[in-house]
């Protein structure tokens, strides 16, 4: 197909793109439970980046690492030109980083949630602008005009001034989007951003996340949407027991996996789907 | 039915209405600013303070209001010479302001307690979502915990307001003449039990029925994302679904 | 100096108030347990009214929820006390009696506690009857259970299980309010409080006594309360 063609060569092109997101052998454990065992990706400017992994892998923590909701026991993140270096001090405890850095590498690293989680007390367009107000004390006037195109473009301008609770949940998600957009992120998180969908809504966040991987933005995208990862991502990252197994171009992940445990993977999401 | 003698006892009782309403307005409005400081501390998480105002609730909790009236009231002055020399004798001398400040004592404890609640059952997701957009620590918990809390804490806070509203009567122990107060003078005057609490109980009756309108019109006007959804939204822009 | 005679003022031996003040304290708790064991009886009773009763019985049931929970409590005792009085001196007029009648107060007390923790026990124990999942109740109808089996053993201890936590909060209100039944004369440790207050002039060691008496007695049978909860628990996982 035309779009796949034209995906695989922007796959390629983007190696030589500088790097949006560097990760350098990330460690994290909850108690006794090393979850991230080393991990290290690197995704260019505008590359669309998929973790594939069952459930208890680590790419989620992964993620949440990245947005530092998870502050990790080793390692570097650097997200534009932001580093964050991570080591256990002496005794062993973790470190806290910086918080004046970790709000900075904040700023360029939206996220999109599993669970919406929408501000329930404000309407989608008070969503919207909330950080852009008060986190980069850009001027109001100006954050609604953009909040209002970028709730258009996902679709939503009729229900600005709905709440939350008054949407769908396929409808809060591409609210959430906006509302990550707003933020003009180096780089684009997304949690599972469908799991907690209905089948019927899948599609439409889907076809937004499409349109925001057309434009050329940056996305690491944790997903169970196989078509999705095959179709649209530039890259793909299979993460199994804290490492990352096996990666590579779409074609090459889907059409030959090299490791055992990939190959099992992706006959069980087949037979599943 | 005597009807005279029902509306003068009326009428006699709503002339402590006013003190009611004041014991009641300054202890509930003074606890609420109190408990707000009390629960953001709490929030705070640093040991002393965490220690010390969980103190303070129990204390408070545990122990009869008239128990606190009389302790501020009867029991400071023992220590009279000393509160004349720090200049506060004036102050703990007046029934009326040692009402005020048990009263308000009393309500910030349980107000504490209210917003406390509230705060832990504000979604954890909502959290997150804030700080992953770089929010302040201090930002998250004023623009999005305690707004989305203290909407949580409404209905919770109009019953400690009909509970203050009672609280009030203990006053009459300590001699001011709010609506309670009269009440039993009348009854130890007369001896007709029944029809002067008849008519006490329609003031307070009434009273807990305003509240309870009040509260009820503001978790409304403040909860509009609990409301039922807008079936016509006024819309300015023709741009909409064309995503 | 208060600090030298704190320990005389509140000893037990001769001229120390401390006996008098546990005494009291006993008082009080056998007050507040009669007024909540009481009021179980009009709280379930009232409960019932609201649940299964006519509509005159749930009008009424309703009706006393609604009044003595929103009255000043205080109101209440003065109600009892001096209502209670002039009552009982019509009817001993009517007997041949004469003179004014007055109430014991120990009884007014526990009266007058007992018919505002029913108004407040009829709410818990309706709550908790609703609480029970519906699908218990058709499957003990499906086995053919009669329906005073079907209270005993279905009923009976779901609505216990979740009427505790309400029941504890309603217990400390009694305990709490037992010290307004000081107006009527009796001691308990509300009063004692006071009577030691006015005789040694230490208002502030005997109402500090007092509140650390209650404190003490809300902290025990709060425990007492919890440790209720816990057992009831059983076999309810918890989220």
């Amino acid at each position: 197909m035309i779009g796949d063609l034209a995906l695989d060569q922007a796959g390629t092109a983007t190696r030589d793109r500088p790097a949006a997101v560097i990760v350098e052998d990330l460690h994290k454990s909850f108690g006794p439970i090393e979850v991230l065992k080393g991990v290290s990706l690197r995704a260019a400017q505008g590359e669309v980046v998929s973790i594939l992994g069952s459930s208890g892998s680590g790419k989620s923590t992964l993620l949440r690492c990245l947005n530092l909701l998870e502050t990790p026991g080793r390692g570097a993140i650097t997200i534009g030109d932001e580093t964050l270096r991570f080591a256990p001090d002496r005794k062993g405890r973790l470190q806290r980083p910086d918080r004046k850095q970790v709000e900075r590498l904040r700023r360029s690293a939206a996220m999109v949630f599993q669970s919406f989680n929408l501000w329930s007390h404000m309407t989608i367009l008070e969503n919207v602008i909330e950080a852009p107000v008060h986190v980069l004390k850009r001027p109001r006037l100006e954050c609604v005009a953009e909040a209002e195109a970028l709730l258009a473009k996902v679709g939503l301008a009729e229900r600005r001034h709905y709440y939350p609770a008054h949407l769908s949940g396929g409808q809060q998600q591409r609210a959430a989007i906006a509302r990550a957009l707003a933020m003009h992120p180096k780089v684009l998180l997304f949690d599972e951003p469908t799991s907690a969908l209905d089948p019927e809504l899948v599609g439409e966040v889907l076809r937004v996340m499409r349109s925001l991987a057309d434009e050329g933005r940056t996305m690491l995208v944790v997903t169970h949407e196989m078509a999705f990862a095959r179709d649209v991502s530039s890259r793909v990252l299979f993460v199994h027991d804290g490492r990352v197994e096996e990666e590579g171009a779409p074609a090459a992940i889907f059409a030959n996996p090299k490791s055992e445990r990939l190959r099992q993977f992706l006959s069980r999401t087949r037979t599943a789907g | 039915m005597d009807i005279a003698f029902l509306a003068d006892v009326f009428r006699r009782l709503l002339s402590g209405l006013p003190l009611t309403l004041k014991l009641a307005g300054t202890s509930v409005a003074l606890g609420l600013l109190i408990a707000l400081a009390l629960a953001t501390t709490l929030q705070g998480g640093r040991p002393l303070f965490v220690w010390l105002i969980r103190g303070f609730v129990a204390a408070f909790r545990g122990t009869p209001l008239l128990a606190q009236i009389f302790l501020i009231y009867y029991g400071l002055g023992q220590f009279r010479p000393f509160l004349q020399d720090i200049g506060l004798w004036s102050f703990f001398r007046e029934p009326f302001w040692c009402a005020i400040l048990a009263l308000t004592l009393n309500t910030s404890a349980y107000g504490t307690e209210i917003i406390r609640g509230g705060l832990q059952s504000v979604p954890l997701g909502q959290i997150e979502a804030a700080r992953a957009c770089g929010m302040s620590p201090w930002l998250v918990y004023r623009r999005i915990t305690l707004p989305i809390a203290l909407r949580q804490a409404l209905p919770s806070y109009g019953n400690e307001i009909i509970l203050m509203i009672k609280g009030t009567s203990l006053t009459s122990i300590v001699t001011l003449t709010e609506v309670t107060g009269i009440a039993e003078q009348i009854i130890s005057q007369t001896y007709r039990a029944i029809e002067v609490f008849a008519c006490a109980s329609a003031i307070y009756l009434a009273l807990n029925f305003i509240v309870t309108r009040l509260i009820g019109w503001l978790e409304r006007r403040l909860s509009p994302h609990l409301r039922t959804a807008p079936n016509l939204m006024p819309s300015s822009s023709p741009r909409g679904a064309s995503a | 100096m208060i600090s030298s005679s704190l320990f005389e003022v509140l000893s037990f031996g001769a001229g120390g108030w401390g006996a008098a003040l546990l005494k009291a304290a006993l008082t009080t708790t056998a007050l507040s347990i009669a007024g909540f064991a009481a009021g179980a009886v009009l709280g379930g009773l009232a409960a019932f009214a609201r649940l299964s009763g006519g509509a005159l019985g749930a009008a009424l049931a309703d009706g006393y929820g609604t009044l003595f929970r929103g009255v000043p409590d205080l109101l209440t005792i003065y109600l009892l006390y001096f209502g209670g009085s002039v009552g009982l001196t019509v009817v001993s007029h009517w007997l041949g009696g004469q003179g004014f009648v007055g109430l014991p107060a120990f009884a007014t007390g526990v009266a007058a506690l007992a018919i505002i923790s029913g108004a407040y026990q009829a709410e818990v124990y309706r709550g908790a009857y609703l609480a029970i999942h519906r699908g218990e109740l058709e499957a003990a109808r499906a086995f053919g259970m009669p329906h005073p089996t079907m209270l005993r053993r279905i009923i009976a201890p779901q609505l216990l299980r979740y009427a505790l936590p309400g029941l504890g909060n309603v217990w400390q209100l009694v305990l709490k309010d037992s010290a307004l039944v000081s107006v009527t004369g009796l001691v308990e440790l509300m009063r004692q409080a006071q009577v030691g207050a006015g005789s040694t002039r230490q208002p502030f060691v005997f109402y500090c006594s007092a509140a650390a008496l209650y404190l003490i007695i809300a902290l025990l049978t709060g425990a007492l309360f919890r440790r209720a909860e816990r057992r009831s628990l059983r076999g309810v996982r918890i989220a």
